[in-house]
């Protein structure tokens, strides 16, 4: 991580200590006020606790022209994309997706023309829906892998982020409150419920935090439609294609829509927003995720549209594309912020747990 | 100008937004013209954390009650019975109807902030802080038709008899003219005006900082005193407390205030006591050494604690100068070393034996030690050693308008007919002298909304 940035947050934070105005707004300030020195490790957390909802930075009495010249949203949001980077495991691909929407893309094309190849050259001798095109066992080669590994690589991210902030062990009450704060999105809520400041400098809107919450119950909502479909493959014999009125479906179309409103939304939203309070270096990746995000919901809802026609073959390949590329991408993009807000707000949680008893 | 304003507001805090919104509400043309830069816009009431309010039963986030009397014998306690008590019970009881209207256009409150506990039920802090309360109201009065510019310093305003004639202000390197119906003034005091500080304090005002704001310069203040309007409060006297002397010189806030003197010893740049720094409990204490900075050579004064001490305060935005004993301490901060080194020795040989409180007067005192120290006085002997510098921070200052209870100035022959002032500007009328947490922002919010009211009916 770079020395010079952990410093330059510990002295905003420092300050922020001293003046404690912001305690209302969101989890990071009153975790300041739990102490008085911080290790690079408090830094690092406070940095990841933070949903850069930039509430703190248009109360600030401190930024620029201020010679304290503070911004708490950039600087921890330039602490936290060191950490991912620095955490990630292969190390060597932590940097350049983070960054650039041009890998990401490439990657994408890369991903699709796997696909496309594979549907030309390994035809299926028979199978309905999409597995005349690809094979379940071709299918299932290709992403059994391809999701687990970098689930692998994230639980050793995560567990190299839990020692290096100190976490420890967890009560169920820290997993219940940690849990709820996600599904709530508490701390997009700008500590009164109006929202953030985020598109139209100081004014409170809930865009952001509705485009959010879209985005990561739709996603959810498509996880667990695919996972319904592996329970009812294996478990019960059924196999695809499902019909309408089927927890593969149900799930997949509500959250496929889901998805596609809040990743546009967001999308938006992140051109409006002033872009010196987040981590200027990786907003181009950023986006070409969120877009990445968006593709996978619109080509997923859009092979369900094109049932029966000539065209499932190449949507299915641009499909499983953007879906293989998202996967692969888990660890190394802006999808590593989930895991590491869940992290932060359970180390949270533990610390509030610890001091109230 | 698109429209001619029906109303001029001189000013862009909390006093001056108070008066544009409740105007605007009334359907007149409001124009703010704010001298500060946008970025620095609101003047102190940036810097401010909370609005002391009376309440006759819980309240929003206020607990329990405040009554009126509480509240009023609150004031006198602080300001020694310097006040107008009809200008001071019109605040009190305004504050009780106000509080429902800043949330209603748009102040979010939260409970008392983490270490200010004991204002719980008297204080209501705004979310995010004064600044915050500041942009609330911006959106507010642009949304209610309100006109705003900033960087638009006012120079004068032409008393012609007994009526406001003219408003004279730069705007982007122009000298402009406007002629408003009415003129509402919340610019502030002048405590960012150092030559005038100098003038009414001596030369000593040189080596003040200034907490809030650099654009409280009390020019339209001077302007209008200069042209016969009357004045109320001490033209030589500011509020000033002692804090961090490596604050900036203007604009460090909160964040400069030094909470350790009850628990140290402070001596001067001869390495000398001068005061009994346990004398009573911080928040009864802290704007006394303000003066008592000021009074010691070139306005200095250095708190010193040791181990014990160093959790037992907010910390400091600046860390403490640290040594290993006194002597190296004295070094570091330029004292003599065998003075203080002999001072401390002096305090630590008079501290008497007792049971320590931080919280509350505990009795600990020194025997035969002059000046004495009465409270806390624990040996300073366990290094590491800590010092911080003290200077005079200014925060108001106390000379400003004299008003009815309409907000409205007088002039040399009685009331001016279209001017009416609210918050700093008049608040020496209310708070003669010291000073009470968050009643700057009440009188401000009061009058503010008084002075807007009064000003629209005479518009329309």
């Amino acid at each position: 991580m770079s020395a010079d940035t952990i410093q330059e947050a510990r002295r905003q934070i420092e300050i922020c200590n001293a003046c404690r105005y912001c305690e209302g707004y969101c989890a990071v300030f009153p975790a300041i006020t739990r102490q008085k020195a911080f290790a690079d490790g408090d830094i690092t957390q406070l940095a990841n606790l933070c949903h850069n909802c930039r509430g703190c930075y248009y109360a600030c009495q401190y930024t620029e022209p201020h010679e304290f010249a503070l911004n708490l949203p950039k600087v921890l949001a330039e602490v936290r994309q060191d950490s991912w980077q620095d955490f990630a495991w292969p190390p060597q691909f932590g940097k350049v997706f983070h960054k650039s929407g041009v890998a990401i893309t490439m990657l994408i094309v890369l991903c699709f023309s796997l696909f496309f190849g594979l549907s030309r050259l390994v035809m299926p001798a028979n199978g309905d829906g999409f597995y005349a095109t690809l094979s379940h066992s071709m299918m299932v080669a290709v992403f059994a892998p391809a999701f687990l590994l970098p689930l692998v690589s994230i639980a050793i991210s995560l567990r190299r982020y839990w020692q290096f902030v100190g976490g420890g062990r967890l009560t169920v009450a820290a997993v219940k409150s940690a849990f709820a704060n996600v599904g709530r999105m508490k701390n997009l809520s700008g500590g009164h419920g109006e929202g953030c400041n985020f598109e139209d400098e100081d004014r409170f809107t809930k865009l952001r935090k509705i485009g959010h919450q879209l985005t990561m119950w739709g996603f959810l909502l498509c996880f667990m439609a695919t996972s319904s479909g592996t329970i009812l493959h294996y478990g019960f014999d059924i196999k695809a294609p499902y019909s309408l009125i089927s927890a593969p479906k149900l799930f997949g179309v509500t959250g496929g829509i889901m998805l596609t409103f809040g990743t546009i939304k967001l999308a938006w939203l992140k051109t409006k927003a002033d872009r010196k309070l987040g981590d200027g270096r990786v907003w181009g990746g950023e986006m070409a995720f969120v877009l990445l995000l968006c593709a996978v919901a619109v080509t997923g809802l859009l092979l369900y549209a094109v049932t029966g026609t000539v065209l499932v073959p190449m949507l299915l390949a641009v499909h499983l594309g953007t879906v293989l590329t998202l996967f692969l991408l888990m660890p190394f993009s802006k999808m590593a912020h989930g895991f590491y807000r869940l992290a932060a707000l359970l180390q949270d949680e533990r610390k509030v747990n610890n001091d109230s008893r | 100008m698109k429209n001619e304003p029906d109303l001029v507001i001189v000013g862009g805090g909390n006093a001056a937004l108070c008066a544009a919104i409740t105007a605007a509400h009334a359907g007149v043309r409001v124009l703010i013209l704010e001298g500060a830069p946008k970025d620095y816009r609101g003047g102190n009431s940036r810097h401010t954390r909370n609005f002391r309010c009376m309440h006759d039963g819980p309240l929003s986030v206020l607990t329990g009650s405040y009554g009126e009397d509480e509240y009023y014998d609150d004031l006198l306690r602080v300001t020694k019975g310097n006040t107008d008590e009809t200008l001071a019970r019109l605040a009190i009881r305004g504050s009780q109807d106000s509080q429902p209207w800043m949330e209603a256009h748009g102040v979010r409150f939260q409970p008392s902030l983490s270490g200010t506990l004991s204002l719980s039920r008297t204080n209501a802090f705004f979310l995010g802080g004064g600044k915050a309360l500041v942009n609330a109201y911006y959106r507010t009065a642009e949304r209610l038709g309100a006109q705003v510019l900033y960087d638009a310093p006012v120079t004068h305003l032409e008393l012609t008899q007994d009526k406001i004639t003219r408003v004279d202000y730069t705007y982007q390197g122009e000298n402009l003219t406007l002629s408003p119906k009415a003129v509402v003034v919340a610019s502030g005091g002048f405590q960012a005006n150092i030559e005038r500080l100098v003038a009414a304090w001596g030369p000593e005002a040189e080596n003040f900082l200034i907490r809030g704001t650099p654009y409280n310069r009390g020019d339209v203040l001077f302007d209008l005193l200069d042209q016969g309007v009357q004045s109320i409060g001490d033209p030589t006297q500011c509020h000033a407390v002692a804090i961090d002397g490596r604050a900036p010189k203007f604009d460090g806030g909160i964040v400069t205030r030094l909470d350790c003197v009850p628990f140290s010893v402070v001596v001067n740049k001869h390495a000398k006591r001068f005061y009994n720094e346990g004398e009573d409990v911080w928040p009864k204490r802290y704007a006394i050494w303000g003066r008592l900075v000021a009074a010691q050579d070139d306005q200095v004064a250095y708190s010193i604690i040791d181990r014990k001490s160093k959790d037992l305060f907010m910390p400091s935005v600046f860390p403490p100068i640290t040594a290993d004993n006194i002597g190296e301490l004295a070094t570091k901060l330029g004292l003599d070393v065998s003075t203080l080194e002999r001072t401390v020795a002096d305090f630590n040989a008079a501290c008497q034996p007792g049971e320590f409180h931080p919280t509350e007067l505990d009795g600990v005192t020194t025997d035969a030690l002059n000046p004495p120290k009465t409270n806390w006085a624990r040996p300073i002997e366990d290094g590491p050693f800590y010092a911080y510098e003290l200077r005079p921070g200014v925060t108001f200052t106390y000379l400003g308008f004299k008003v009815d209870e309409t907000a409205q100035v007088q002039g040399p022959n009685g009331a001016i007919r279209n001017l009416w002032a609210a918050g700093e500007t008049m608040a020496g009328s209310i708070l003669g002298q010291g000073y009470l947490a968050g009643f700057g922002m009440t009188i401000g919010t009061v009058f503010g909304r008084i002075a807007g009211r009064e000003a629209a009916d005479y518009v329309r």
